[in-house]
């Protein structure tokens, strides 16, 4: 049964890898870029959501749909500002570029809201009255007798994490945007030439992108409540890692590698040792991209000779 | 016109075997290179099947077909950029199954590049010197340490890398940034790298592209004189017809990946099947379509 | 003169020689005078460090063309295996001087090997897969590092993982202590070393570039199809490249380590990898003088920094942001494009 409830919280944590690393592959296949500041994007997400319904006392939806807006305000922003005029440059410029962006983020947090923890709402519990008046507040199922625990934040986050992913595939494949996001990762030159606006796309390609960001902030806090100005940072890098897992570029491949790179984690933390758990995780990548040079799900491109 | 070429227009093809094409000269050593059934799938798709051919030590062939019929594709199998699907390719003899791309280039074949691939940020001079690579006898640590090996060696390079070069009078352009050169002179100095790794069986990937008809001129009468120089064996991918029918001894067709006739340039000039599959649609040919072939 | 000496990338090498030469002659006349801020005199020993990983790095990125997140790792292992081999000398060798180099020593071989070892898998993948391994092996590096017990008692060295469970001697103590790294270290590094060790690298990366088999390794950076058609095999001399680049770094990690009193595994992390690879960026691909110049300014800056007090690092951030988007801006760039052929003058046309 404690298998179970590994799995269960590494399909959780995975959904949440997954979702940050949808805006990780988005971006890469249609910019070609690493952003190496998304991871930080979902801290401000957090922060956003923790100010609106701890200090102004807004409702929890409420405060989700004011990160999500400010986080896609402002990763159009910092696309517009720090990426686009890069767009010719060399890809290690705009790395570079992004790391600062990172470093800006992080900084710019750190004197805005102190390195000071914050303790993240749990906004998924019930308030429960007991036969005996006292009230209690549940925070998820137990099944087996208590034997399986399945907290409701876990539950959410594995079922936002399917909306998003199906609501994407929809919206990649049928919309004009998603049609142009597509040309647009395939060939820029052509895409322009067919009249679509090459920017847009990619400005919109990061504005879905860092409002994923936001709501995948909000989860993850939601899951592991403690928030500083460098929460993004490592499930940042795993969620990138997890977007090479499954194949950067590919949409399947980042809910693939997420789910995986999730349970791989948890696994490990629970079976072999909580502090080389990073360690089995990337292992992990390593075997699988000498097996698959182009991760689980990634498109092998022939170089022409 | 050369001196050259009227020698060679006198030579006389006598085919060895049935559906081989090799000069007279050469009809009495074994061949360099050998194909047998050579083919390659790409997922269901089967670029080139069941190709033959035999190329003499000393040959000038040339391998034709209208766009995307296949031709890169057999220089790639050659020199194992591809691994084949089928077939053996024996070259001086010698299977050459497990070797890779630069076993390949160390058995014995150059070849240059359909998109040119030169080391752009590097010297035309080092350019040569990393054709001549496996001809300089010294390692890393007779670098890094400066050993007196090294000065010899780089010296003697150095000297081979220049008479190189004045092949195709490129010897002032040494200095220069190889990705600075114009088309023409890039084109050559691939040409010349190959050479510098002192190969028995020379491959040229549409050497004339983008040529103008005297800069074409002059490269056929270089392709004949670096083979009379070094008595090699040359294969060539042209769609230039002037440089193929005036200088290529032995001509293989392809189309759709097949080999549909073998001759001599009087043969294929003359043959119904190439005529349809080819030379009818020559004047449609730009040499600019060159660049989209497979 | 031989007339390869003449040639521009030589001119190149020893102007870099003769500036690095002259400012440890300026800075260290300076020190000696007592003209230095204790600020700067602190941070001389990291200069060096810093600049050795960058233009170790710039060994892999700039000439090698591949991109590595996990540089970093291999100074952990060059650091660790360092301080250890300091340590374990301690009472062997009287010398200060000769435990600094013998650590330095170890340590670069130790990074070499796991260079080779890390290479052997990440050198068969390209471009951002490759990028993402290395990072995937630093981050293993450091995992491994903090969990690690190492102890040296009369039965020779002792080793665990996980735990500490290495039963040493009565009251000897673990020379490493899992996340609590290394403490009580001797600081034997001194600048004279540090600079020492710059001019060995440089001397390294110029000759290797400047022979055979740099022009190989360029060469695979440059066209790797073609590389391979002259019969270049491209798995050994990334490799070279790779494990030389490593080995630098672990020099550099040793020398880094043995400048503070205690060291911990988290401080080469992936934020330490990216820093260096800003040096390598900033100073320009392959250009090693630039690298050694951004590492020597960044490693000044954000101390100099220290009376904007919190802000700095977001000066820092700003400053990284802004040198990127100048230094790729078209217009400029096509300015000193212009400048440069200005120079050049007529010899060319």
């Amino acid at each position: 049964m404690s298998f179970l409830n590994s799995l269960i919280s590494g399909v959780s944590l995975g959904s949440i890898y997954a979702i940050i690393a949808l805006g990780y592959t988005m971006v890469y296949g249609i910019a070609k870029m690493l952003n190496f500041a998304h991871g930080d994007v979902i801290m401000v997400g957090a922060y956003i959501c923790f100010f609106a319904v701890s200090r102004f006392s807004l409702p929890p939806l409420v405060g989700v749909l004011l990160a999500v807006v400010v986080c896609t305000l402002l990763g159009m922003t910092i696309e517009k500002l720090a990426y686009a005029p890069l767009r010719a440059a060399p890809s290690l410029a705009v790395l570079i570029t992004a790391i600062g962006v990172s470093y800006f983020l992080q900084n710019a947090a750190l004197l805005l809201w102190t390195p000071n923890p914050k303790v993240f709402p749990n906004f998924f519990a019930r308030k429960v009255t007991a036969p005996d008046g006292t009230v209690t507040d549940q925070t998820g199922m137990a099944f087996f007798d208590g034997a399986l625990r399945v907290s409701y934040v876990t539950l959410v986050t594995i079922l936002v994490c399917l909306a998003i992913m199906a609501v994407l595939t929809v919206f990649i494949n049928s919309s004009k945007l998603g049609k142009a996001m597509r040309a647009v990762s395939e060939d820029k030159d052509a895409a322009r030439l067919m009249g679509i606006n090459v920017n847009t796309t990619i400005s919109a390609t990061f504005a879905i992108g860092s409002g994923l960001a936001a709501i995948a902030g909000v989860l993850l806090c939601s899951a592991y409540p403690t928030l500083v100005p460098t929460t993004g940072s490592m499930p940042g890098i795993k969620a990138f890692t997890a977007a090479v897992f499954g194949g950067i570029g590919s949409i399947p491949g980042a809910l693939l590698g997420g789910l995986l790179l999730g349970v791989i984690e948890i696994l490990a933390k629970a079976y072999i040792s909580t502090q080389l758990s990073d360690a089995v995780v990337f292992g992990v990548l390593i075997v699988v991209l000498l097996v698959k040079p182009t991760g689980l799900l990634g498109k092998v491109v022939r170089e022409k000779v | 016109m050369s001196e050259l070429k009227k020698k060679r227009v006198a030579t006389k093809m006598v085919p060895v075997q049935s559906r081989a094409i090799v000069p007279d000269r050469d009809a009495d050593k074994s061949p360099i290179l050998e194909c047998h059934h050579l083919g390659i799938d790409f997922g269901g798709l089967t670029a080139v099947n069941d190709f033959n051919l035999m190329i003499g030590r000393s040959e000038i062939a040339g391998l034709i077909g209208p766009n995307g019929a296949g031709k890169t594709t057999v220089f790639n199998l050659l020199t194992k950029v591809y691994q084949p699907t089928r077939g053996t390719i024996l070259l001086d003899g010698a299977d050459t199954s497990k070797m890779s791309t630069e076993q390949i280039n160390r058995a014995g074949i150059a070849r240059t590049f359909q998109n040119i691939r030169l080391f752009n940020n590097l010297s035309v001079e080092d350019n040569v010197k990393l054709g001549l690579h496996n001809h300089i006898g010294y390692g890393m640590w007779g670098g890094v340490l400066r050993l007196p090996r090294y000065w010899k060696e780089e010296k003697h390079a150095h000297e081979s890398a220049m008479e190189l070069l004045k092949i195709f009078e490129m010897q002032d352009l040494a200095k220069a940034k190889a990705g600075s050169l114009p088309y023409g002179a890039q084109r050559r100095l691939e040409i010349v790298r190959a050479l510098a790794t002192n190969p028995s069986l020379l491959l040229l990937d549409e050497p004339a592209a983008g040529m103008n008809p005297s800069e074409t001129a002059e490269l056929m009468d270089n392709i004949v004189r670096i083979r009379d120089l070094f008595q090699i064996a040359i294969m060539l991918i042209e769609h230039d017809m002037n440089l193929v029918m005036g200088i290529c001894e032995g001509i293989c067709v392809l189309n759709f990946g097949q080999v549909i006739a073998k001759g001599t340039p009087d043969e294929i000039k003359s043959n119904p099947v190439v005529i349809e599959a080819y030379l009818g649609k020559k004047d449609k040919k730009k040499k600019k379509e060159a660049k989209t072939d497979g | 003169m031989n007339k390869l000496n003449l040639s521009k990338a030589s001119r190149r090498s020893f102007m870099t020689y003769a500036v690095v030469i002259i400012a440890f002659i300026v800075l260290q006349s300076l020190a000696a005078a007592g003209a230095m801020s204790s600020m700067l005199k602190g941070l001389l020993v990291p200069i060096c460090a810093y600049v050795v990983m960058a233009i170790s790095l710039n060994l892999t990125v700039g000439i090698l063309g591949e991109l590595s997140l996990g540089h970093a790792g291999f100074m952990s292992v060059g650091a660790f295996m360092g301080v250890t081999t300091a340590v374990s000398l301690q009472n062997v060798v009287a010398s200060k001087e000769l435990r600094l180099i013998a650590a330095l020593l170890v340590g670069a071989l130790f990074a070499a090997v796991v260079g080779f070892l890390v290479g052997i898998p990440v050198l068969r993948l390209n471009g951002d897969y490759l990028a993402i391994v290395t990072l995937a092996f630093g981050e293993i590096i450091k995992s491994i590092f903090n969990n690690l017990y190492l102890g040296l008692d009369s039965h020779g060295l002792h080793v665990s993982l996980l735990n500490n469970t290495l039963n040493l001697d009565e009251g000897v103590k673990p020379i490493i202590g899992g996340p609590m790294g290394i403490g009580g270290i001797q600081k034997i590094a001194n600048f004279a070393t540090g600079f020492a060790l710059i001019m060995v690298c440089l001397i390294i990366i110029f000759n290797l570039v400047n022979s055979r088999a740099g022009r190989a390794i360029m060469a695979i950076r440059d066209n790797r199809i073609a590389a391979e058609s002259v019969g270049i095999p491209i798995t050994k001399y990334k490799m070279m490249a790779f494990v030389t680049s490593a080995a630098m770094a672990g020099a550099a990690g040793a020398l880094f380590a043995l400048n503070f009193s205690t060291i911990v595994a988290n401080k080469f992390d992936f934020n330490t990898s990216i820093l260096v690879l800003v040096f390598v960026v900033l100073g320009g691909l392959g250009n090693m003088m630039g690298s050694i110049v951004a590492a020597a300014a960044l490693t000044v800056l954000p101390e100099a920094l220290r009376q904007f007090a919190d802000f700095r690092m977001l000066v820092y951030a700003i400053v990284l942001i802004l040198v990127m988007l100048i230094r790729n801006n078209p217009t400029i760039r096509t300015f000193t494009a212009q400048l440069r052929r200005g120079r050049k003058g007529g010899a060319k046309s």
